[in-house]
C-alpha cells in the first residue's frame, strides 16, 4: 500500500500530488488517513497512542535527542526538534503527552533525508515531549518535559 | 483558498536545507468561538516534500501541529535549478501545492 502511494505520489509531480490521488480514487481524505495510521491520530490517552503505533517496549535510546525550551512562554506554538543518531531511520513520531490528541506528528523520512526535524507544536499545559524513532523495524525512544507558562490548545 | 506555502532552500555544504511555512488555521475542533459554539476542527493530515519528482519526505499531522505549520530539515546533494514541491491535503478535503527553484 506504501508503495502504490509513493508511485502514486510521483506520478502526481507538480501538477498537485493530492488532486491526483482524488482522481484515482483514493479519495476521501479520513478514509486514507485511517487506513495509514490505524487511529493513531484519535488516540486520546498516551497508551492507546503509543498502543497504535506499536511502541509500547520502545527501547530508552540517549540516541534520539529532542530539542526543545524548558520553559515555553506560549503553548500556542512551541519550537521541537527531533535528531537520530540512529542508523536508517526510517520514521520519527512526535507525542505531546498532556493535549487532547497525543499524536503530534509523524515523519517518513526518505534516504536522501537528514534524520532529524524541526517543527513547532501546540502545548496544552506543562508536558513531556515523546520522540519515537523506527529504524529497521525497531523502536526507540526519548522523552523530554517542557514547562508551560501559558497553554495553547485552546478550550 | 488557502495563501501559498512560503518555501526556502538553501544550498550549503553539499546539503540542501529546507524551511517550509504552511498557511493554516489548525483548528483541532474543542476551541469554542466568542459565542461559545465549538470550531470545527480543520488541520492539515498530510504533507508530501519532494525534490524534482522524487519524495523527500512524507509526514501525517494531527491538530497539535501549530497554526501555520512549520518545518525545517535538510536533504542530501543537491543543485541549483532543482524543483522543490510542497503540498498538503486537510481533513475537509482542503489541498495546496507550491513549488520553488533552489538557487
Amino acid at each position: 500500500m506504501d508503495s502504490r502511494r509513493r508511485d502514486v505520489l510521483k506520478a502526481g509531480g507538480a501538477v498537485g500530488v493530492w488532486s491526483v490521488l482524488a482522481a484515482v480514487g483514493i479519495a476521501a481524505p479520513a478514509q486514507a488517513r485511517d487506513a495509514r495510521n490505524g487511529g493513531v491520530f484519535e488516540a486520546a490517552t498516551l497508551d492507546d497512542a503509543l498502543r497504535a503505533l506499536g511502541a509500547q517496549d520502545a527501547a530508552e535510546s540517549a540516541a534520539v535527542r529532542i530539542a526543545a525550551p524548558d520553559v515555553a512562554e506560549d503553548g500556542r506554538a512551541v519550537t521541537i526538534s527531533v535528531a537520530s543518531d540512529i542508523p536508517r531511520t526510517e520514521q520519527i513520531v512526535i507525542l505531546i503527552e498532556e493535549n487532547p490528541y497525543k499524536v503530534a506528528a509523524s515523519f517518513r523520512l526518505s534516504g536522501a533525508m537528514a534524520p532529524a526535524i524541526q517543527t513547532r507544536v501546540k502545548m496544552a499545559r506543562t508536558t513531556r515531549v515523546h520522540a519515537l524513532v523506527k529504524a529497521e523495524g525497531r523502536l526507540f525512544v526519548a522523552r523530554r518535559e517542557v514547562t508551560v507558562t501559558v497553554g495553547g490548545c485552546g478550550t | 483558498m488557502s495563501a501559498p506555502t512560503r518555501i526556502r532552500a538553501t544550498l550549503r555544504d553539499g546539503v540542501t536545507e529546507l524551511r517550509m511555512l504552511m498557511s493554516h488555521p489548525m483548528e483541532n475542533g474543542l476551541r469554542k468561538d466568542a459565542e461559545g459554539k465549538l470550531i470545527p476542527a480543520h488541520f492539515i493530515t498530510e504533507v508530501g516534500v519532494q525534490r524534482n519528482g522524487e519524495i523527500v519526505l512524507e509526514a501525517d499531522f494531527g491538530p497539535s501541529v501549530s497554526t501555520n505549520p512549520y518545518l525545517a530539515f535538510s536533504i542530501a546533494g543537491g543543485a541549483p535549478g532543482d524543483e522543490i514541491v510542497v503540498s498538503w491535503r486537510d481533513n475537509l478535503g482542503g489541498t495546496r501545492s507550491d513549488t520553488i527553484r533552489v538557487t
